[in-house]
């Protein structure tokens, strides 16, 4: 080749070369430029953006706020509580997601009366695809091992047997919240994606003696929402209770008094902690079920701290006779 | 079809089979669930477990007769357990195969060519049974260390499902962890990866089994072997070689794994397998002499009484092994734990974990509790561990004797030890806090932690009273932090009076509850008490039965104000706490 040859040959390696470098130079550039950062890292991490429970509630109704159910068998109680609160196409329209949260929170047999009963979960499912629900999801955050307690508690088949979809914990389902005004609910990771998807809640919980709390109700039963570290919240496990009151507003809850834990609550551990008490309480005031509920202890209302907080707080009201409950006896 | 086909089909198999068996290793009911899936089919075949408990026990646990299969087809065909069966073999076959493959004939005959390091193993196995052998010395069972199929299952089980299946979720509900697991991994790699250095490095250089089958096959019916005196030495059969047993001349029958890539490559067909002894010699016995035997053998009998030196199976026992429910006492246990993690892998709440070596070497990757991981202690409804252990080191004990009900009630409960407060962590007992989550957890009926209910005044809590107005107090100090009485766990004592529970307070008032009176009104100049309402808690050591659930819900995390020790243990007489009634 000739010496021209050659030199065009250079000049464009040369200029090949200079390309690659440029960009090489643009990109360490711009990435540089993106990544940029004057302030350095803060002190505690972000949690990302907050999320806010959605509100479930329905519409109120005079006269048709709370109803206790007297009688036997749960399936019985729990039909004839919603009819007469209004029927369950008041709480569930045609096509809706709706949420179930028992309480799953120990690997305990039903027969303790540690969890809420299967058979109790079961007729709620089934009452929701009655009512034209197009999914009905049955979820909960459990204390011991959730795959354990979820099959030991029998409420996995129970609610997979009648067509809901029973929905596990796992970490990419939390997301952080913070309760308008709330003390200890600040930043604080709740159990959320089951939720966030649906359109009404329905809450169900046993009534039970709590050695800490004096009782666990329907209030109580929101704590299997919050994940993190929880335990450290009973330090403070009135307010705690009532913050999450006010951080759930759900369509419907339902207390189970047909077997009360009345002893070493909230696990038992024995039948002869058990006592029958044959009352189901349906309600759309969570503070005036647990105001009820805990009658069916020994209790008033005014033992319990969680329920005065809760109603100064604007969550329900403990004073249930005000609300003129409908009282009823089933077999 | 060709016999090497066969062989991989077989191979592959037994591969698929031994990874299904990983995967369903979960307690449940559904077809990719424990169920009644014989997981433990590859552990009863391994006649290592069989001959080592054999030893170390004198008795044969009943399973373990799947061993018997295994030797008595080994003696009749040769090694076609390494070259047929074995997952790990399988697993070192590929490895090998894919990193030698782009080599030159040559090279690959090099690589083939028997090495006199291949005697390692056998020194490996007689140090293991010399180990097990003397139980009236010392015999404890090490042999599940280096045992390629508990070290497999280990490996699959504890590290490379979880791994894989962190993302996905689908066999295990929770992430799962392993402590320790990336030593575990660390070796399973490098051995692994050894085979691009040296194919099948494992399996020629360490396996202990290998090496028994090789002793054992001895007197095998068939063998490959030459079916000339003469041939053209071309050494192809070398080329692809599995068990580094040099088939070109003197094969040694105790290095053949059976793999027939000689007989494949050998395009004369010389190579058969056959009867009669290979027509250009063979040599059956494995490469040790009666100084190399004697020496190992010697060295495994005097390891076992060295590693108890420590005295940690007599009074300087560590506490913090604590052991699952239904294992033999330690030095039974020892001579049957051969380290596969069957147990860690089924346990649901992911509390059993390979051990370490605080309280001894022989510690090493056994099962330990640490209640700190996983999702819940030991779980009270749960035998599972006991089901899966193969040989019987963790008993498979019913529901019934675990929580001393029916059968068991007189003897009571499996205790795994007892919890102990630490009260200087503890919030109620420490740090005037209420709490009592240990107490809500204990799953036990009646519960092993009670409560006692005590007022204490609190910081800075004695005041002056300015003025009482039915239930409001005002006083003279301007302290107190607003709101911080109100959650319901904080009285107000009065001298003369009933303590009244306090509804709400600002820095220089408290206000009681409103259907609370004093029986004598305060006055002006006196002085209240603030107090906090305790309830704090005890270990009740005639219930307690060490599951560990209290330990894993304290909120005071990292170091825990209640943990479990194993004193208290029902399955050793030496470490019992509790007098019997």
């Amino acid at each position: 080749m000739t010496d021209q040859d050659n030199k065009k040959i250079e000049r464009r390696q040369f200029l090949t070369r200079a390309t690659k470098a440029g960009i090489s130079i643009a990109a360490a550039g711009i990435v540089s430029a993106r990544l940029y950062d004057r302030q350095g890292p803060k002190a505690a991490v972000d949690a990302g953006l907050l999320v806010t429970l959605p509100d479930f509630s329905v519409p109120r109704k005079n006269g048709q706020t709370i109803c206790i159910v007297k009688g036997s068998d749960r399936k019985a109680t729990v039909s004839k509580a919603i009819e007469l609160l209004g029927g369950i196409e008041r709480f569930v329209a045609k096509g809706e997601i709706v949420a179930i949260k028992p309480n799953v929170a120990f690997a305990s047999s039903p027969l303790l009366g540690a969890t809420t009963h299967p058979e109790l979960v079961a007729e709620v499912v089934r009452l929701a695809y009655k009512a034209g629900a197009k999914q009905v999801i049955v979820t909960d955050n459990p204390i011991n091992d959730p795959a354990s307690c979820f099959t030991l508690t029998g409420i996995g088949k129970a609610a997979s047997d009648a067509g809901a979809r029973v929905i596990l914990p796992k970490p990419g389902l939390f997301r952080h919240t913070t309760l308008p005004g709330g003390k200890l609910i600040v930043n604080w990771p709740i159990f959320y994606e089951p939720f966030a998807k649906a359109d009404k809640l329905i809450g169900i919980a046993p009534v039970k003696h709590h050695h800490r709390s004096g009782a666990s109700m329907t209030m109580k039963n929101w704590y299997g929402l919050l994940g993190g570290r929880r335990n450290v919240f009973h330090q403070d496990i009135n307010t705690i209770i009532a913050e999450l009151a006010l951080m759930v507003k759900p369509t419907l809850v339902i207390l189970d008094g047909t077997e009360v834990m009345v002893t070493n609550g909230p696990t038992g551990g024995s039948v002869s902690d058990l006592r029958r008490a044959d009352t189901l309480i349906a309600s759309t005031d969570c503070v005036a079920a647990d105001s009820f509920g805990c009658t069916l202890l020994g209790l008033k209302p005014s033992d319990l701290p969680y329920l005065a907080k809760a109603q100064n707080a604007g969550a329900g009201t403990t004073d249930y006779e005000s609300l003129k409950p409908i009282f009823a006896a089933v077999g | 079809m060709k016999i090497v086909h066969v062989r991989r089909i077989s191979q592959a198999f037994f591969f698929s089979l031994f990874v299904w068996f990983c995967i369903v290793s979960t307690v449940g009911d559904k077809f990719w669930q424990l169920r009644g899936w014989p997981i433990n089919l590859f552990l009863w075949l391994d006649p290592l477990s069989a001959i080592g408990t054999a030893l170390t026990t004198h008795t044969l646990y009943w399973p373990l007769l799947w061993a018997l299969v295994t030797i008595v087809s080994t003696i009749i065909f040769g090694r076609f357990f390494c070259g047929w069966v074995c997952p790990f073999g399988t697993l070192h076959n590929f490895v090998g195969f894919l990193g030698n493959r782009k080599k030159s004939p040559s090279q690959k005959i090099q690589l083939n060519k028997y090495r006199k390091a291949q005697c390692i193993k056998y020194i490996i196995l007689i140090l293991l049974l010399g180990m097990a052998a003397f139980p009236s010395i010392d015999a404890t069972l090490q042999a599940g260390l280096l045992d390629p199929i508990p070290l497999v299952t280990r490996s699959f089980n504890l590290l490379l499902l979880p791994i894989l299946d962190k993302s996905v979720g689908f066999v295990s509900a929770t992430a799962r962890f392993y402590e320790g697991g990336w030593f575990i991994l660390a070796i399973f790699l490098a051995v692994v990866l050894l085979n691009l250095v040296i194919p099948r490095f494992y399996c020629r250089f360490i396996c202990p089994l290998g090496a028994l089958f090789g002793i054992i096959s001895r007197f095998a019916i068939w063998r490959i072997g030459k079916t000339q005196s003469e041939c053209i030495d071309c050494k192809l059969c070398e080329r692809s070689c599995e068990g580094g047993c040099e088939p070109a001349g003197k094969i040694r029958i105790s290095e053949c794994v059976l793999c027939f890539n000689c007989r494949e490559d050998c395009k004369h067909q010389f190579i058969g397998y056959q009867t009669r002894p290979s027509l250009a010699g063979e040599i059956t016995n494995p490469d040790i002499s009666r100084r190399g035997f004697v020496l190992s053998l010697a060295s495994g009998i005097i390891a076992a009484p060295a590693v108890r030196l420590s005295n940690q199976l007599g009074s300087n026992w560590y506490h913090r092994v604590i052991r699952p429910p239904g294992a033999l006492p330690e030095e039974e246990f020892l001579k049957r734990c051969i380290k596969c993690g069957q147990c860690m892998r089924v346990c649901p709440t992911n509390v059993i974990q390979p051990g370490g070596i605080e309280g001894g070497l022989e510690n090493f990757w056994t099962p330990v509790l640490n209640n700190r991981i996983g999702t819940s202690g030991c779980q009270l409804n749960c035998t599972a561990c006991g089901q899966v252990c193969p040989t019987s080191a963790i008993r498979p004990i019913t529901l019934s004797e675990k929580l001393g009900t029916d059968d068991f009630a007189r003897v009571g409960p499996i205790r795994v030890g007892t919890a102990f407060f630490d009260r200087d962590r503890c919030l109620p007992w420490a740090m005037d806090k209420p709490c009592i989550v240990c107490e809500e957890n204990c799953p036990v009926s009646p519960k092993a932690i009670y409560t006692q209910e005590c007022f204490n005044t609190i910081r800075d809590g004695i005041l002056t009273v300015k003025k009482v107005t039915e239930n409001l107090i005002e006083t003279v100090e301007e302290t107190l932090t607003p709101g911080k009485l109100a959650t319901g766990d904080y009285y107000c004592a009065v001298e003369g009076s009933r303590r009244c529970k306090i509804a709400a307070n600002a820095e220089n008032w408290i206000e009681i509850l409103p259907d609370e009176r004093f029986e004598k009104i305060p006055g002006a100049g006196s002085k209240i008490e603030l107090q906090v309402r305790l309830q704090r808690p005890y270990v009740d050591i005639e219930r307690c039965i060490g599951c560990g659930v209290c330990e894993h819900e304290c909120p005071v995390s990292g170091k825990k104000a209640i943990m479990v020790s194993a004193v208290g243990e029902t399955r050793s007489t030496d470490h019992r706490l509790l007098l019997k009634r």
